[in-house]
């Protein structure tokens, strides 16, 4: 396990930990009612992470083929 | 026959030839069959776990909650956005493991790592158990979507049945190279379809997407966040925690994770797939549409929104196009889902009862459990009824009790041993029978318990006592383990 994975946590905790506060309508966002925006803007952050997450992963380094 | 059925007859014959093609030039073997050679790289493996959450649940169910239950539909993409997260960590390690124990199956993996067939029949039992309602979801959703789309030229039972005539022959022939090639017609097509009705629905009835969900804030302002209770935060977020657990539990999702070519494919798979959730929104957006548009329908049947809608839009040859894609989105996950669970109980069970059987008999047993999985779940389709609903309900929370028992065995040396993961999966397993069955809720013993407490997903109740009754038991029978087979495997773990 190396530190650039604990990244993974963070779509987890950022999206349900603050869930209570994102569960109203308005503002809308990008024409969405709030917590669909909510929904939305994890869905590109946890694409984002895992592209961090990927590129820093010394396991993506050398050969795939063991 | 009418415009639509010709075109989604054109889109199912297009589908049946690319499925008996796929086969072209492969010697076929049990590992050919069931993971393609291991040799699926990223694209492939993109359109098969992509495949495995575009399903006809998606198409009328992601609509249908939005329109019958709102905001609580958003925990479909939810969950299935952080199961990718999550996979990027967990789904080398079982594609590691699996590549080098030559392992093509989910029991045959829990066989291995917990060197005991008992789990291996177990998980495979377990997992048939929660293929089975969801296949009949797939033919079922089949057949309403055929009829309706048809304009009722075709009966949702005669188009079940052709369904899955074709999907049986196919899968086969071809095993999951069919699955593979009629996924790159079907992703397309529902790109296309999801995108183009998400857009033009609101901006047709509404004058864009905004407008349409101030106009259902006006009117229902409830359907657009969650509730107090019920549907509410707890379980939204128990029920996103639980699915995400249990999404690559699922066997034909782990079968797919098994046919990648490599961990490094698994993992710039998990950067993408996020993104293609967001197609789901589109699906929202056309079930938000729907509630003010053809208000009124009752039950399950704001499964039938997302068509209905459609019929009253647009023309016959557009509805053939959607119809085609909906009947995609029901083959190719069904396909794969009869590939799991017909190569689980091959490899759990005959290879066990006859353990000389060669590949080219153990691919005729695949075979014939692959029709009769079929018979059993068109059977099903058409008799209906109320263990459906169910089994369905049930499917996640019954898969995800194996999450225990597959996260001990990451680690080099496992912390438990087969007799407890067997008794807690027994345990989580009857608790989740007894729940649903009964309709009991944590209220049922405890009335003043807050709602809070009271709407946590059964399942994720049941996991925990799972994990508890997991470690005991390991804990006493230690000493039995460790005069077996397992002993190195557990000096250390008992040491400390």
């Amino acid at each position: 396990m190396n530190a650039i994975k604990l990244l993974l946590w963070v779509p987890f905790i950022g999206f349900l930990v603050f869930l209570p506060y994102a569960n109203k309508i308005e503002p809308y966002i990008l024409g969405m009612p709030f917590l669909l925006f909510w929904v939305a803007f994890w869905m590109v952050m946890a694409s984002v992470i895992l592209m961090i997450v990927y590129k820093f992963d010394p396991d993506n380094k050398g050969s795939d083929l063991e | 026959m009418n415009i639509s059925l010709f075109i989604i007859a054109i889109f199912l014959v297009l589908a049946l030839y690319l499925g008996i093609k796929a086969r072209k030039g492969k010697d076929m073997d049990m590992e050919q069959f069931a993971v393609g050679g291991r040799g699926f790289g990223t694209f492939f493996i993109f359109l098969l776990i992509a495949g495995e959450i575009y399903t006809t649940f998606t198409f009328l169910g992601g609509s249908g909650w939005a329109y019958s239950k709102g905001a609580a539909a958003y925990y479909v993409p939810a969950y299935i956005f952080l199961a990718y997260v999550l996979s990027y960590w967990l789904v080398p390690k079982i594609w590691r493991y699996s590549k080098q124990h030559s392992i093509i199956s989910q029991p045959d993996y829990f066989a291995s790592k917990y060197s005991s067939r008992s789990m291996g029949m177990l998980v495979a039992v377990l997992g048939s158990l929660a293929l089975v309602p969801y296949i009949v979801i797939q033919l079922k959703g089949l057949g309403i979507i055929v009829s309706e789309a048809s304009y009722g030229a075709i009966s949702p039972v005669a188009a079940s049945i052709i369904g899955a005539i074709v999907v049986t022959t196919y899968v086969m022939i071809s095993g999951i190279h069919g699955s593979a090639w009629t996924a790159i017609l079907k992703d397309f097509m529902i790109l296309v379809v999801v995108i183009f009705l998400g857009i033009y629905i609101p901006f047709h009835y509404f004058g864009g997407i905004q407008p349409m969900f101030e106009t259902v804030q006006s009117a229902k302002p409830e359907m657009l966040i969650l509730a107090d209770q019920g549907l509410s935060q707890s379980w939204f977020i128990s029920t996103v925690l639980l699915n995400a657990l249990g999404f690559y539990l699922l066997p034909q999702t782990f079968m797919v994770v098994l046919s990648s070519n490599g961990e490094r494919t698994l993992r710039k798979n998990a950067i993408a797939l996020p993104l293609y959730t967001l197609l789901l929104l589109f699906v929202f957006f056309i079930g938000f549409a729907a509630i003010m548009e053809i208000p009124g329908l009752q039950g399950a049947d704001g499964d039938l929104s997302l068509l209905r809608l459609a019929i009253q839009t647009f023309d016959p040859w557009v509805i053939g196009l959607i119809g085609a894609a909906g009947l995609l989105t029901a083959l190719v996950p069904a396909s794969v889902m009869l590939m799991a669970a017909s190569v689980g109980l091959t490899n759990s069970f005959y290879k066990v009862l006859v353990p000389a059987a060669n590949e080219k008999q153990q691919l005729i047993v695949s075979r014939l459990i692959i029709i009769g999985i079929s018979i059993i779940a068109l059977i099903v389709t058409v008799t209906g009824g109320e263990a459906l609903a169910i089994l369905n309900i049930m499917s996640y929370s019954l898969i995800t009790q194996l999450a225990p028992a597959l996260f001990c065995s990451l680690p080099k040396s496992n912390i438990i041993n087969k007799y407890g993961a067997i008794a807690g999966i027994f345990a989580g397993v009857l608790i989740v029978l007894y729940a649903t069955i009964s309709g009991v809720k944590i209220a049922t013993f405890l009335p003043n318990i807050p709602h809070v407490i009271n709407d946590i997903s059964t399942g994720v109740i049941a996991l925990l006592i799972n994990i508890i009754v997991t470690f005991i038991v390991s804990g006493l029978t230690k000493n039995i383990t460790i005069h077996g087979k397992q002993m190195n495997n557990m000096n250390k773990s008992n040491i400390s």
